[in-house]
């Protein structure tokens, strides 16, 4: 029950040698500077953007190689991106049950999965309401719930704090360690908190050096 | 302690003041031809309007009985009106589907070179002039369009919009409401394009990262935010598909009975009596075809209004 990403992901000209494992259930750390191509790696095991060379492989199923292109639906990959990415014309509960609603979940199953998971994450009350009228935190925890809802192999966090307030954010991290500890998922977490990196993740890869564009 | 409010002036340099002055006398320019064209109409109809009253856009009468006493004249446009509404009606319900496939496969199902021949394609077929889908629509479309309206007629006749009581088939306004759908398409689809282009690339990544199709994101992010540029787009088509002259022309059976039924070798439209009549009219028929003009210079000015605040409203939501 492994997940293996090993090879060069880019995008545009730029290019960056990865190779990495996360066993099923594990959290492992991406760290680096700024434009290391951390997101550029959740993308990529996402299957938004694909390989250059290299391939992914989960429990033996090849997602990504230059001959296999698993599409992003098949994948039963989530990603929580930094700003969060609430649909803002779907109220919170639509939002929530549009990942069970995807993998073909009757609308009323959907919605009573959505709603476990809000309440789950201490948003039960906020269903009817609009993303605009929530908190940066409250968005979160609607992203997080959102995430979660859908029970994914590969769960992809990419900054999922960095848009909330110093106050709110070891609240948040309890809530988010206490959906990881019941997952099964491999779980990719980048941050440049290194309180979220410590606290999340049981191993972390670096990723360093200079970036690399090819002409 | 408050610190003391400045006051911000902006002065522009001699160049960009000269520019502005260009641009805005341009835009000004439009405005006053616009203005001077509904004057003009106004000046020239307006002995109608004194005549006839609102029973000018509701009459359905053409008649200037004797040239020599203009009081022997009854002139209405109502069947006419009636007519133009309802072959644009008809191309709008066939244009806009097929303008949102269309514009959903070229932005996002066609591969980039076929997406670049199709848009090419599009531009090309909007540039063709009307005379010219005219005469196609004449020679081509009219003897397909009177092979698919009889089985219409026999299978549908008992709604009355498709029941043809004359036997007679033809240059109806199916067939001209089908020309013009093919004559408003390229422009539906472009705008159509344009507004899904504009929908928001992360959300449409955001559907794909909880397991959405590609079908799944267009269904849930790319429609509802082009919602209503779509319509922008469509009421632009509506507009052209209300003032087109001479496909009309060409392809319609004009007759002065206000006419619901569309597959009969009968129809109205305001553009093509017009063109019918101008030739030949007398001097207070012409006032009644400068009338005519007027009312629909005003329905094609109001579409394109209504058009450009839903398409300016979408680009603020986009």
């Amino acid at each position: 029950m492994t997940l293996i990403v090993r090879g060069t992901v880019g995008r545009g000209g730029f290019r960056r040698d990865i190779d990495f494992t996360v066993e099923a259930g594990h959290v492992l750390g991406l760290v680096g500077p700024n434009g290391a191509g951390k997101s550029t790696v959740l993308h990529t095991v996402a299957g938004i953007e694909r390989m250059v060379s290299g391939s992914i492989v989960i429990d033996g199923e090849t997602l990504d190689d230059s001959t296999t292109f698993v599409a992003p639906a098949d994948r039963r990959a989530v990603v929580v991106f930094q700003d969060i990415r609430l649909f803002p014309h779907m109220n919170v509960l639509a939002n929530v049950a549009y990942g069970p609603r995807s993998h073909g979940a009757p609308a009323a199953e959907a919605a009573e999965r959505a709603r476990a998971a809000l309440d789950s994450v201490g948003m039960g009350a906020c269903a009817d309401r609009t993303p605009g009228s929530l908190s940066g935190g409250e968005r979160q925890r609607v992203a997080l719930a959102r995430a979660f809802v859908t029970n994914p192999r590969i769960l992809l966090l990419d900054e999922p704090f960095a848009a909330v307030d110093a106050e709110s954010r070891p609240g948040l991290r309890d809530v988010l360690k206490a959906l990881l500890a019941g997952s099964t998922a491999h779980t990719l977490v980048v941050s440049h908190d290194q309180a979220d990196i410590e606290d999340l993740c049981g191993a972390v890869v670096r990723l360093g050096g200079p970036r690399e564009f090819t002409d | 302690m408050t610190p003391e409010q400045r006051e911000l002036i902006t002065k522009f340099p001699p160049v960009d003041k000269v520019f502005r002055g260009v641009m805005s006398a341009g835009a000004l320019f439009s405005l006053v031809v616009l203005a001077l064209i509904a004057a003009f109409l106004l000046y020239r109809g307006f002995e109608i309007f004194s005549d006839f009253g609102f029973s000018f856009i509701t009459g359905e009468v053409w008649n200037i009985g004797d040239p020599m006493d203009e009081s022997t004249a009854q002139l209405g446009i109502g069947a006419m009106l009636v007519g133009s509404v309802i072959t644009a009606v008809i191309a709008i319900v066939i244009a806009v589907p097929l303008a949102i496939a269309t514009a959903l496969f070229i932005q996002y199902y066609a591969p980039r070179a076929l997406r670049t021949v199709l848009t090419s394609l599009l531009d090309l077929v909007a540039a063709i002039p009307s005379v010219i889908f005219g005469i196609w629509g004449y020679a081509v479309l009219l003897p397909l369009i009177e092979d698919w309206s009889v089985p219409l007629e026999r299978w549908l006749d008992f709604i009355p919009l498709f029941s043809v009581p004359s036997g007679i088939f033809g240059r109806s306004p199916f067939l001209a409401g089908v020309l013009l759908a093919l004559m408003i398409t390229p422009i539906v689809t472009s705008v159509a394009r344009e507004v899904y282009g504009q929908a928001p690339r992360d959300l449409i990544d955001a559907s794909y990262a909880l397991g959405g199709t590609r079908w799944g994101a267009i269904r849930n992010v790319v429609l509802p935010f082009g919602r209503s540029g779509l319509v922008g787009g469509a009421m632009l088509g509506l507009g052209r598909a209300l003032g087109e002259t001479v496909a009309v022309y060409l392809t319609l059976n004009l007759v002065f009975d206000i006419n619901f039924r569309i597959l009969g070798s009968a129809g109205g439209n305001v553009a093509s009596l017009i063109a019918t009549k101008f030739g030949e009219a007398t001097p207070y028929e012409l006032k009644g075809l400068m009338a005519a003009g007027l009312v629909l210079f005003l329905v094609t000015l109001l579409v394109n209004f209504v058009a450009t605040i839903i398409v300016n409203k979408s680009r603020k939501i986009a």
